[in-house]
């Protein structure tokens, strides 16, 4: 199926077979073991922690969906999210369109600036960004946040998009031009719909991080009625720390969205994250 | 890195030889890049470029107070008990690193030349592999805490369960093994991702010269460690670099399995910890100093990049090109 096989034959492929089986385990009865764990109750949960649950009880989740800040959570990190991905997006493709198919004086230059953030960890800068987001308003805001998050994932869309922009041919944009298209039409109607797989890549390779991002939000966000999932769920690990049932619900709704949306792109999932490894 | 061949692609500038377009498309092209321009320099620059500042003053709270010099570096590497936190934080950075290194980095090798071979389900074996990487290291965090309690968790009830009693103590809370217990979690969470792209980096060698080696009579360490070694080389470039960076970056399991205090005893204290103690207070006194914070977030800024950069240099010469 693949075209490089490396043609490392075996002996004992079942004892391939076996590492394998056994690395599957070691990742996946953890993350099943939260699962089922969030049907049981407490006392069922310490009396019986390994074994099924004796019935499939929702009434976990329903306590984490409707006495908690569970939902409220959930929004806010979708809010934070989404405005951050399509932030680095438009600003991404603005940013190495203009890099990949002008030429004009510094061109390279200007690449090779945007390039320059990829080394960065913005969060070891994260002192003069609280000192200049309290300026500008933006501590305790989602709009401060999807900017850090604008600025850390620029870099990297800038140097994938380009990449991208550059390997597209000349020939639909030249006869666009003929046709007297103006610029803003050949880059939205002709060149944008091209870029779709690149667009995905960028879109992937920021959104997990930064649903899953904590630093930032801890230090941002201190209002609860702001707070993005993962600082909602020390909150909420705090709240109810003895009853670990619905701590094991908690934990399992949070994982959920992703864990769906994994296993339905997984293909792109992989290589989004990884595209910063490879080339 | 970069492209390079990107000059051959690019189309012929549009207006060059009308006159009238020519301030058009300078303004159009003005309109593209100023925005992204102006963000990134707001955003990360200036940010970046502040912190080297910041690092030269005293601070009062949050308000700059008088030019410090180097004092803040001097109290951090040289005055107790700030030397002794620093160096500290520092080791166990560096113990993290190596352990990853050869925990994670080490498995993550082996099962990406056993995928390599393509066998049975190996399309399935990668998507599972994979799947912690996505869950929030916060998520993780919280899971294996509640795992490894030591009274309720279901780490010493397996222990217990299969007669190895002996076994089973407090994970997290003894200084000889709240360290490697997080090692261990991190590289529970992070293992599909070295995998994914080692084996990336193997599927890149062309299949003849395995096939070569094998009609030479090469056995199979041979191929492994004269074939596939050397010429997997970027993909471990690149690994080594990005664990370096994670393991001086790392934050966010200790800070929700141990807690922001490095305990016990700051037995799981990392640079990271202490640089959020430094800027934003500890969580008992409640101090905050930006001056002692900036300077160490420089100190951290500064070794990353000198590590990474001379690393970089080093691994690269050996990568071979594959024409």
């Amino acid at each position: 199926m693949r075209p490089h096989r490396p043609g490392i034959r075996w002996t004992s492929s079942s004892l391939i077979q076996l590492l394998l089986i056994t690395n599957t385990v070691l990742v996946l009865y953890p993350i099943l073991m939260m699962g089922l764990s969030a049907f049981k109750s407490t006392p069922e949960l310490f009396r019986n922690p390994f074994g099924l649950p004796e019935n499939w009880n929702l009434a976990n989740f329903i306590k984490v969906w409707e006495r908690t800040n569970f939902p409220l959570y959930f929004r806010n990190s979708l809010i934070v999210t989404s405005g951050a991905v399509l932030l680095i997006l438009v600003l991404g493709v603005m940013a190495a369109y203009a890099l990949a198919r002008y030429r004009f004086r510094g061109n390279e230059l200007l690449y090779l600036f945007f390039l320059s953030g990829l080394m960065i960890p913005l969060r070891l800068a994260v002192i003069p960004l609280f000192i200049q987001l309290k300026a500008m308003g933006l501590i305790n805001n989602h709009l401060g946040l999807i900017c850090i998050y604008g600025a850390q994932g620029l870099p990297s869309a800038v140097f994938i998009l380009t990449g991208f922009l550059r390997t597209l041919p000349s020939d639909l944009e030249d006869a666009a031009r003929i046709d007297s298209a103006s610029e803003l039409q050949i880059l939205l109607r002709i060149m944008l719909p091209l870029t779709r797989p690149a667009l995905v890549i960028v879109a992937i390779y920021n959104l997990v991080p930064v649903w899953n991002d904590f630093f930032f939000p801890l230090v941002f966000l201190q209002k609860e009625s702001l707070k993005t999932l993962p600082l909602g769920l020390t909150v909420f690990m705090g709240q109810y720390s003895t009853d670990w049932a619905v701590l094991f619900a908690g934990l399992s709704l949070a994982a959920l969205p992703v864990v769906v949306v994994y296993i339905f792109m997984s293909r792109q999932f992989i290589a989004g994250l990884t595209a910063g490894a490879l080339k | 890195m970069a492209d390079r061949s990107s000059n051959k692609s690019s189309p012929p500038a549009a207006g060059t030889f009308r006159l009238g377009r020519r301030a058009g498309r300078i303004l159009w092209l003005a309109c593209l890049l100023v925005p992204p321009i102006l963000f990134f320099v707001v955003f990360l620059v200036v940010p970046i470029a502040s912190a080297l500042i910041y690092s030269l003053f005293e601070w009062q709270g949050i308000a700059r107070a008088g030019f410090a010099g180097l004092a803040n570096f001097r109290q951090l590497l040289f005055e107790q008990p700030w030397q002794d936190w620093t160096t500290n934080a520092f080791w166990h950075n560096v113990i993290v690193f190596i352990t990853l290194m050869i925990v994670q980095n080490g498995v993550a090798l082996v099962l990406a030349y056993v995928l390599g071979g393509e066998p049975r389900g190996t399309r399935f074996y990668q998507v599972v592999f994979f799947l912690p990487v996505t869950l929030a290291l916060v998520l993780v965090g919280f899971q294996w805490k509640l795992f490894l309690n030591p009274l309720f968790g279901v780490v010493n009830k397996l222990l217990d369960a299969v007669g190895l009693e002996a076994l089973s103590q407090p994970w997290l809370g003894q200084t000889s093994t709240a360290l490697m217990t997080l090692i261990l979690v991190n590289a529970w969470r992070w293992l599909g991702f070295p995998t994914i792209v080692f084996l990336a980096g193997i599927r890149t060698i062309p299949r003849e010269y395995f096939e070569a080696a094998r009609l030479d009579g090469a056995n199979e360490w041979h191929v492994a460690r004269h074939i596939t070694w050397p010429l997997i080389a970027p993909a471990v470039t690149i690994i080594v670099i990005l664990t370096f960076i994670g393991s001086f970056n790392w934050f966010d399991l200790p800070f929700v399995m141990a807690g922001l205090d490095g305990p016990p005893g700051k037995a799981t204290d990392v640079l990271g910890l202490y640089f959020y103690r430094t800027a934003f207070g500890e969580v008992s006194a409640g101090l905050q100093d930006f001056g002692l914070g900036s300077a160490l977030a420089v100190l951290m800024f500064l070794f990353i990049l000198a590590v990474s950069i001379v690393w970089t240099r080093v691994l690269r010469g050996r990568e071979v090109e594959l024409s």
